[in-house]
């Protein structure tokens, strides 16, 4: 997931390697850095603005030895969905616990559900939904269709996924 | 200039269109410094063999007028075994339970040391290991393009234009009739069956569509990807497949409304060979309407590459068949 952060640094030599060596050791991608050395915060320390991709669960981890290496956070905005999908489900839809089909992909907790289109021509007949799906990072979309996946096998619906191209 | 005997076995739609590519072609062959006779044309009443040049415009005709070419009592194998020649063209029909006589054909054409080049999927995606290892000791070509796509080239598209590119996945429509239907459905605002039917009468889909439309043809083309691209030992078995005979025609309007047509997809990678109804942005080079064929090569040096083109047709299915021969005998 994207995450932007406001840090604070100590005015003395090797404080910036000392917040960005952490990001790099969890295998986060720093996406921008913007270091306001002439700005001093109230605490007297330099302001640095981050915006990084890391891992959801690694991002706690982050915190905790940025504040070991003497680091302040002033502050941690996760942009939580960043990666977006449409899947259509063909069968019988309703019938079959659409709260319960949506609910598995809620649950997973790095991917929700966030809109639904459905159509049912005749009572009996077939129905088919469009669901519009965010999650917190490509993987977690293409986890999040596969759990979608395993539940249809046993609700006896078709899902239609994106092609590959589409959400890798 | 380079004499070539060749035998056309199966004289159906394919192997009548290969008669005539070769006819009109016949001077760009010679440029080419082949000088190709047909010495024998097989179907499934007979044969006609003429170790001198067999004349195919006459050929066509009889079998139009008399529905065979057969003079002599003599079968595909029994001309490949006995007629002297060079490269065995195989265009018998499909058959995906066995290999059925394509895959006699096949063995029997390097047991007596002839090149194969062929249309015919069933042999290639139940038996590719062991035709290779058989074309190898008979130190033999087995040339395949026109199983995959018919005329729109991406075996040897990989094999010679890509080479020295790691090819990550191939992914595309690779069945005309599949994709008529679901194109017609969204054009027409019409059910699946309605399409089928309509699709039936034009001669797009077959009397039993079943082979089509439950993925299966798609399958095949994959395992055969699959074989020739990525060095596997794939079998229909491997695949995951789903054909569109449950794709409504409100899945469809609700997938336009978000910008997507569907299209049955055949993906290959290296841990998946996967055929089922796929959504498409519509402006996505996948999306190509009626019966085209189309595929999307993913490398590493080259990025994507996407070809399209006819995926059936007599005509268009000889063409890769002669761009077969050529690359025998071009070197």
């Amino acid at each position: 997931m994207r995450v932007s952060m406001d840090i604070e640094l100590k005015d003395t030599p090797g404080q910036l390697l000392l917040a960005l060596d952490p990001i790099s050791e969890l295998k986060g991608n720093l996406k921008s850095i913007v270091h306001h050395h002439e700005e001093r915060t109230p605490r007297s320390a330099i302001p640095v603005q981050l915006v990084f991709e890391i891992e959801p669960a690694n991002l706690e981890v982050l915190i905790g030895r940025l504040k070991e290496n003497g680091i302040g956070v002033a502050r941690v905005d996760e942009k939580r969905f960043t990666a977006h999908g449409a899947v259509l489900l063909i069968g019988h839809i309703v019938h079959t616990d659409i709260q319960d089909t949506i609910d598995t992909i809620d649950n997973t907790g790095f991917a929700e559900v966030v809109n639904i289109s459905l159509s049912m021509p005749q009572i009996d007949m077939r129905s088919s939904a469009s669901l519009k799906i965010d999650a917190v990072g490509k993987n977690e979309l293409h986890e999040a269709i596969s759990v979608l996946r395993q539940v249809a096998i046993k609700k006896d619906l078709l899902v239609i996924e994106p092609i590959e191209a589409e959400i890798s | 200039m380079r004499k070539v005997r060749a035998s056309i076995i199966g004289f159906g739609s394919v192997g009548q269109g290969v008669a005539e590519v070769l006819l009109r072609k016949d001077e760009e062959l010679k440029s080419l410094g082949i000088d190709l006779d047909v010495v024998a044309i097989a179907d499934s009443k007979g044969a006609e063999v003429n170790v001198a040049g067999i004349d195919l415009k006459a050929a066509l005709g009889r079998k139009r007028e008399f529905g065979t070419v057969a003079i002599d009592d003599l079968t595909g194998e029994d001309v490949i075994k006995s007629v002297d020649h060079d490269i065995v063209i195989e265009t018998t029909p499909t058959d995906i339970e066995t290999g059925g006589i394509g895959l006699v054909n096949m063995v029997a054409a390097f047991e007596f040391g002839r090149h194969v080049v062929t249309s015919n999927k069933g042999p290639l995606a139940l038996k590719y290991r062991e035709l290779v290892e058989a074309a190898k000791e008979a130190d033999r070509k087995l040339l395949f393009e026109a199983t995959v796509g018919g005329a729109m080239p991406i075996i040897n598209l990989v094999r010679d234009t890509l080479a020295g590119n790691e090819i990550i996945s191939v992914e595309g429509i690779l069945n005309g009739t599949c994709n008529y239907i679901l194109t017609r459905m969204m054009e027409e605002h019409a059910s699946y069956e309605q399409m089928l039917a309509e699709s039936q009468e034009l001669g797009i889909a077959e009397t039993d569509p079943t082979y089509d439309v439950e993925g299966i043809d798609t399958a095949c083309k994959l395992v055969i990807l699959a074989n020739s691209i990525f060095d596997q030992d794939a079998t229909y078995q491997d695949v995951d497949v789903t054909g569109i005979t449950k794709v409504t025609l409100e899945s469809l309007s609700l997938a336009h409304d978000e910008g997507y047509v569907i299209k049955l997809i055949g993906e290959v990678k290296k841990d998946r060979l996967r055929v089922s109804p796929r959504l498409v942005p519509v402006s996505h080079p996948l999306a190509v309407g009626g019966t085209l064929n189309v595929a999307s090569v993913c490398t590493d040096l080259a990025g994507t590459i996407t070809v399209t083109g006819r995926g059936a047709g007599s005509i268009e299915t000889a063409s890769a068949i002669l761009s077969d021969i050529i690359s025998i005998y071009k070197d």
